[in-house]
């Protein structure tokens, strides 16, 4: 992205005129396998000789304490937690994402805004609010999107890590249990995605298949992305 | 655009720089509605319980950008929105705010974000019944403001925006912006502009007449017949001070 081109008006008092890494963002729902995807895809980038930066939710360090905190009570609105998203996200965005690009890395994306904004707009957040929110966030070079229906991600869950409160979606329905509250969160949250895949056009990869499979689905749309930065092809030595 | 104001409740802001004088009026206001046994609800910018270690840290730390400033203070207010005003308006309180969206406007418009952008963020808040804005000439405000504190803080001066290596400078040049901002604003928000150059009584006295017109006529929620409970009246008093 030597061009690089904004949602919104993006950062006005800061002069960014160059990028020449490549943003790559996996979005999908939780359980779906993006954390071990974006651990195989780092490895073979980097075998191929690029330099990759990895990033994902939460992970500011201005924020992640204060967000833990607040997500541990029982005070937290959704306005409120909305925000505190976008602040995690913006910090990210200015002070790690951009100068990774800057300096020519890959930079992975474990989610991205999509995921954000489809959980405030299931909690009833006005989506163009939530759009223009937003509107300082830097398009991606490929948003690849994992596919797969809740009964998948159950499946996967049960088998894995369990299901979790916010997860399910526990603070909009109180009265379900962890079970009934995690099919109907994220039914709701597929149907947005599927939205968002049309509108931002997202790659999108049938995730309910075996890991490599996915992988190489994967690849396949990063290969077309980088077509003009051949890898290092080097001979046995 | 800010949303209608739809409750039962009236909202009474104030603006103004900092040195503006404003705080004082709120206060003395807030004391006089309490007297005339109103239900009322004071909340100041910057306070949410929630927000505080984050913007703390950050500030500490000099980690904010212009961005991350302007969401961490419209996530402190959404909490206190949230929490405390929008609650207590729908109660039919008298809510008075120490600095409301109107300071976002220009605080981080002063620090470079983008206007529209910025009053996208708040969209979620109500225009206030009555929103002041205590306009003062810079040096008035800025004597009183070097008078009253030993140092400006980092971010206070504006001391992000590199205008200057001195404090006092570049508190001048960000209040300046910041100052222009507002004037702005007093059209698009319908501010009620009072002199700040007045003594602090014949200031207080417009209020007042203001306030008086503006709630004529309502009721809101009645006080307990047993009087208000002390918590009720202790939740205000959160600290004073420019934020």
């Amino acid at each position: 992205m030597s061009d690089p081109k904004f949602y919104g008006a993006g950062f006005p008092y800061r002069q960014i005129d160059d990028l020449p890494g490549k943003l790559i963002v996996l979005e999908g729902s939780d359980g779906v396998g993006r954390s071990t995807q974006i651990q195989l895809l780092r490895r073979w980038l980097e075998d191929e000789g690029f330099a990759v930066s990895d990033t994902g939710l939460r992970r500011s360090k201005m924020t992640q304490k204060g967000l833990d905190k607040a997500k541990l009570g029982h005070t937290l609105g959704h306005i409120t937690m909305s925000l505190f998203y976008a602040a995690d996200f913006a910090d990210r965005l200015e002070n790690q994402i951009i100068p990774a690009l800057q300096a020519g890395f890959i930079v992975l994306s474990d989610r991205y805004l999509y995921s954000t904004m489809a959980r405030d707009i299931v909690r009833g957040a006005d989506p163009e609010w939530a759009r223009q929110v937003y509107g300082f966030a830097l398009k991606p070079d490929l948003v690849i999107y994992l596919r797969a229906e809740v009964a998948d991600l159950v499946s996967r869950l049960i088998h894995g890590r369990g299901l979790n409160y916010w997860e399910a979606g526990m603070d909009i329905h109180p009265s379900y249990d962890l079970y009934d509250s995690f099919v109907d969160y994220q039914s709701e949250l597929i149907v947005l995605f599927d939205q968002f895949a049309q509108e931002y056009g997202f790659k999108s990869v049938n995730a309910a298949r075996p890991i490599m499979e996915v992988f190489s689905d994967l690849q396949g749309h990063i290969r077309d992305l980088l077509e003009d930065q051949q890898p290092i092809l080097e001979d046995d030595f | 655009m800010l949303r209608e104001n739809t409750t039962p409740g009236k909202l009474i802001i104030v603006e103004g720089i900092d040195g503006s004088g404003k705080s004082t009026q709120i206060d003395l206001l807030y004391k006089w509605l309490q007297t005339q046994g109103r239900s009322v609800y004071f909340s100041e910018w910057n306070s949410s319980a929630l927000v505080k270690s984050t913007t703390k840290r950050a500030k500490k730390r000099k980690l904010f950008t212009p961005t991350t400033f302007s969401l961490i203070q419209c996530t402190d207010f959404a909490d206190r929105w949230e929490n405390r005003i929008l609650p207590m308006l729908k109660a039919g309180v008298i809510v008075l705010a120490d600095r409301y969206a109107f300071t976002a406007f220009g605080r981080d418009v002063a620090r470079g974000v983008d206007r529209d952008w910025v009053r996208n963020l708040y969209s979620f808040a109500i225009q206030p019944d009555v929103a002041l804005y205590f306009r003062v000439p810079l040096d008035i405000a800025i004597q009183r403001i070097t008078s009253a504190r030993a140092q400006l803080k980092y971010y206070e001066a504006g001391m992000d925006l590199n205008l200057s290596d001195s404090h006092i400078e570049s508190f001048k040049l960000f209040q300046d912006r910041i100052l222009t901002e507002y004037d702005n604003m007093v059209g698009e928000f319908n501010l009620t502009v009072i002199n700040g150059n007045l003594t602090v009584q014949a200031q207080q006295r417009l209020v007042r007449e203001i306030i008086k017109n503006e709630l004529k006529g309502w009721q809101g929620l009645p006080t307990p017949a047993t009087g208000p409970h002390p918590q009720f009246m202790t939740d205000m008093n959160t600290g004073k001070g420019v934020s």
